[in-house]
C-alpha cells in the first residue's frame, strides 16, 4: 500500500473515525499482512508521541504563567545577588588586614589633602566655577526645552516628522528605550504604538557611549500597562543563537529574525553584539529577542558596506544606563521588567503578544 | 472532601491542564519544597526548577493508566523534590546530608526512571521536529501541536486547497517517522 494513503487509513483508524464496516476490512488487512500491521504500530507510537509532545508543550506553558503570577505576589523568591554570603567570609578573613590598610590610606590621604590644598587653592576653585557654570547652561535649557514641549503637547499629531525610529517599553508606567542617536536628532518627540495611537513623550536620559535613551512618555491619554511579559537580560549571548526582532522601517510594525554571529561590536566594541537579520533605517532602537523571549539587545547601526552585518548594543547597558539614572539624582524608580511570559511560547504568539510594547519613535 | 478525594480531583485537573488547579498546588506546596532547596545550598532559581520538573512528574503521573497515588499529593510531591534535588547535588558534587524537617517520604525511584525516559522520548522528537526542516515543521506543529484544521493550515501557508496541505503534511510525517525512529532505536 502507499505509505502516505496508509498513513492517513492509520490516522484515522487511530482517531476513530472509520465506520464499523471500513474497521473490519481495515483489521482483517492487518492480520493478513504482518508488514502492515508492523507500520500500524509505528505509526501509532508516533501519533502518541507527537500528542504527548503537545500536551506536555502546553502543560509547561501553563506552568510558566503560574510561575509568573505566583512570582509577582511573592509566593516564589525571585534570585537576590549572588555572592552575599561570600563578601561577608572574606570580610570576617581579612578584617585585621583591611582595619591596618585602612587607617594607613586614610593617614596617607589627610596628609597629602593637606598638601594639596595647601598647594593648590586657586585651581581648585577655579574647577568649582568651571561646573557650575555648565550647570546654568544645562539648566537654561532643559527650561527651554520644556516650553517647547508644553507648546507642543497640544498638538496630537506629530507635524511632519523628520526621522523615525522604534523603541520598546522597559516600564509600563511610560518609559521607553530607545537609542541615543535618535533622541539627540529630535526636538520634539512622539511615539506611536502598534494600534496606531499617538503620544507625546520627553527624552528622559541619554548616553552616547552605548547609544541608549530612555524616553517617558508625557501624555495624559496614556495608560500604564501592567505586566510586560519579557524579560531584560543580563548575561551575554551565546554565539549563533536564534534571535528576533520588531520595528518601524515602514509605518506598520515589521518583523525579522536572525541569529547572533559575533561577541563584539563595531570594531571589537564589547558593549555591542553584531547580528545577522535585515534591518532598514527605521529600525534603530528595535529590541532583539531570543527564543525565550529575554530581551538580548538594542538595534543600533549597521555596517553600509556588507550585507546583514548589523550591530546591537547589549541588554545588560540598560541595566548600567538606569544605575548612571539613578546615581544623576533621578526619582523616577524604572523598574525594569523580569517575567517570562513569552518563554514555551510559538514564535508566532511571541510576536503577537510582544507588538504591543513596541513603540515607533517620531519627530523632528 | 476528604484528603484523597481532593487530591485526586487535583489530579484529575492536573490531566486536563487546568490552569486553576496548577496555581493551587503551588500555593500548597510550594513555600515547602522552597525552604528544603535553600536550606541545602540552593538558590531560588534552582528550587523553581525542582519544582517546575516534579509537577512534570506529577502530570505524567496523572495522565498515565495508573494514577493513584499510594500517599498524599504533598508526600509525593516533597518525595520527588526531595529525591531529584539529591540527584542534582550529587551531579554538581556538593555532598552532604540533607538539612531538612522531618518530613513522611515514599520511594519515588521507578517514577522517576519512567520521567528520564518520557524526557528522552520529548528531547528526540523535538531534535527530529528541529532537523525535518521547513515549511515541515511548521506545518506538522500547526496541525498536531497547535491542532489547527487543515483549511485554516492551508490558508495560511498558502496551499490552493486542504486535500494539497493534507498531501503535504503526511509527506513530512514520513520525513519525521524516519528521523524519529532513527533516534529513538540508537537511543534504546
Amino acid at each position: 500500500m502507499d505509505e502516505i494513503l496508509l498513513l492517513e487509513t492509520v490516522e484515522r483508524y487511530i482517531k476513530g473515525e472509520m465506520t464499523s464496516q471500513e474497521k473490519a476490512f481495515f483489521e482483517e488487512i492487518r492480520k493478513k499482512d504482518p508488514a502492515v500491521d508492523q507500520l500500524v504500530v509505528e505509526h501509532t507510537f508516533l501519533f502518541h508521541e507527537l500528542e504527548k509532545q503537545a500536551d506536555i508543550k502546553a502543560y509547561k506553558h501553563s506552568l510558566y504563567e503560574v510561575e509568573n503570577k505566583l512570582t509577582e505576589e511573592g509566593v516564589i523568591r525571585k534570585e537576590q545577588l549572588k555572592g552575599k554570603a561570600k563578601i561577608i567570609f572574606l570580610w570576617k578573613k581579612y578584617k585585621r588586614s583591611i582595619a591596618v590598610a585602612a587607617s594607613i590610606a586614610g593617614l596617607v590621604s589627610i596628609v597629602t589633602t593637606v598638601l594639596i590644598s595647601s598647594y593648590n587653592n586657586n585651581l581648585g576653585k577655579s574647577n568649582i566655577t568651571y561646573l557650575m557654570g555648565k550647570i546654568q547652561m544645562t539648566e537654561r535649557k532643559v527650561a527651554q526645552l520644556d516650553n517647547k514641549i508644553k507648546e507642543d503637547a497640544k498638538l496630537k499629531n506629530p507635524t511632519n516628522p523628520n526621522f523615525r525610529a522604534t523603541g520598546f517599553l522597559i516600564d509600563g508606567k511610560g518609559f521607553i528605550i530607545t537609542n541615543a542617536h535618535v533622541v539627540n536628532r529630535m526636538k520634539t518627540i512622539y511615539v506611536e504604538n502598534s494600534k496606531g495611537e499617538y503620544f507625546t513623550a520627553q527624552a528622559v536620559y541619554s548616553d552616547v557611549n552605548s547609544d541608549l535613551a530612555v524616553l517617558k512618555i508625557t501624555d495624559t491619554a496614556y495608560k500604564t500597562i501592567y505586566n510586560l511579559p519579557y524579560s531584560i537580560n543580563k548575561s551575554n549571548s551565546s554565539l549563533g543563537e536564534q534571535i528576533f526582532t520588531l520595528g518601524y522601517p515602514r509605518n506598520e510594525i515589521v518583523y525579522g529574525e536572525g541569529y547572533v554571529s559575533a561577541k563584539s561590536g563595531n570594531e571589537g566594541d564589547s558593549t555591542a553584539y553584531q547580528i545577522s537579520v535585515s534591518v532598514n533605517p527605521g529600525n534603530s532602537g528595535g529590541p532583539v529577542l531570543n527564543t525565550k523571549g529575554e530581551i538580548i539587545g538594542i538595534i543600533t547601526s549597521k555596517n553600509s558596506t556588507a550585507d546583514g552585518v548589523v550591530f546591537a548594543t547589549k541588554s545588560k547597558n540598560i541595566y548600567t544606563l538606569l544605575e548612571s539614572l539613578k546615581k544623576s539624582g533621578d526619582t523616577l524608580s524604572i523598574k525594569i521588567p523580569n517575567n517570562a511570559g513569552l518563554r514555551g511560547l510559538e514564535r508566532e504568539k511571541q510576536v503577537e503578544k510582544m507588538e504591543e510594547f513596541v513603540f515607533m519613535v517620531v519627530g523632528n | 472532601m476528604s484528603n484523597t478525594e481532593q487530591d485526586k480531583h487535583l489530579l484529575e485537573g492536573l490531566a486536563l491542564n487546568d490552569r486553576e488547579v496548577i496555581e493551587a498546588i503551588y500555593r500548597d506546596n510550594y513555600p515547602m519544597i522552597q525552604a528544603l532547596i535553600l536550606n541545602n545550598s540552593g538558590n531560588s532559581d534552582e528550587a523553581r526548577d525542582i519544582f517546575q520538573e516534579a509537577m512534570i512528574v506529577v502530570y505524567e503521573k496523572a495522565v498515565s493508566d495508573d494514577f493513584e497515588l499510594h500517599c498524599q499529593l504533598k508526600t509525593y510531591i516533597y518525595s520527588v523534590c526531595r529525591r531529584l534535588w539529591l540527584k542534582r547535588l550529587q551531579q554538581l558534587q556538593r555532598y552532604g546530608n540533607l538539612i531538612e524537617n522531618v518530613e513522611e517520604t515514599i520511594a519515588v525511584d521507578e517514577d522517576l526512571e519512567l520521567h528520564d525516559k518520557h524526557n528522552t522520548d520529548f528531547q528526540i522528537m523535538e531534535t527530529a521536529m528541529n532537523k525535518i526542516g521547513e515549511p515541515c515543521k511548521s506545518l506538522l506543529d500547526a496541525y498536531y501541536l497547535q491542532k489547527k484544521n487543515m483549511q485554516e493550515i492551508a490558508l495560511e501557508f498558502g496551499y490552493t486547497n486542504a486535500d494539497n496541505a493534507k498531501t503535504q503534511k503526511y509527506k513530512c510525517l514520513v520525513r519525521l517517522k524516519k528521523l524519529f525512529f532513527a533516534q529513538y532505536k540508537n537511543g534504546q
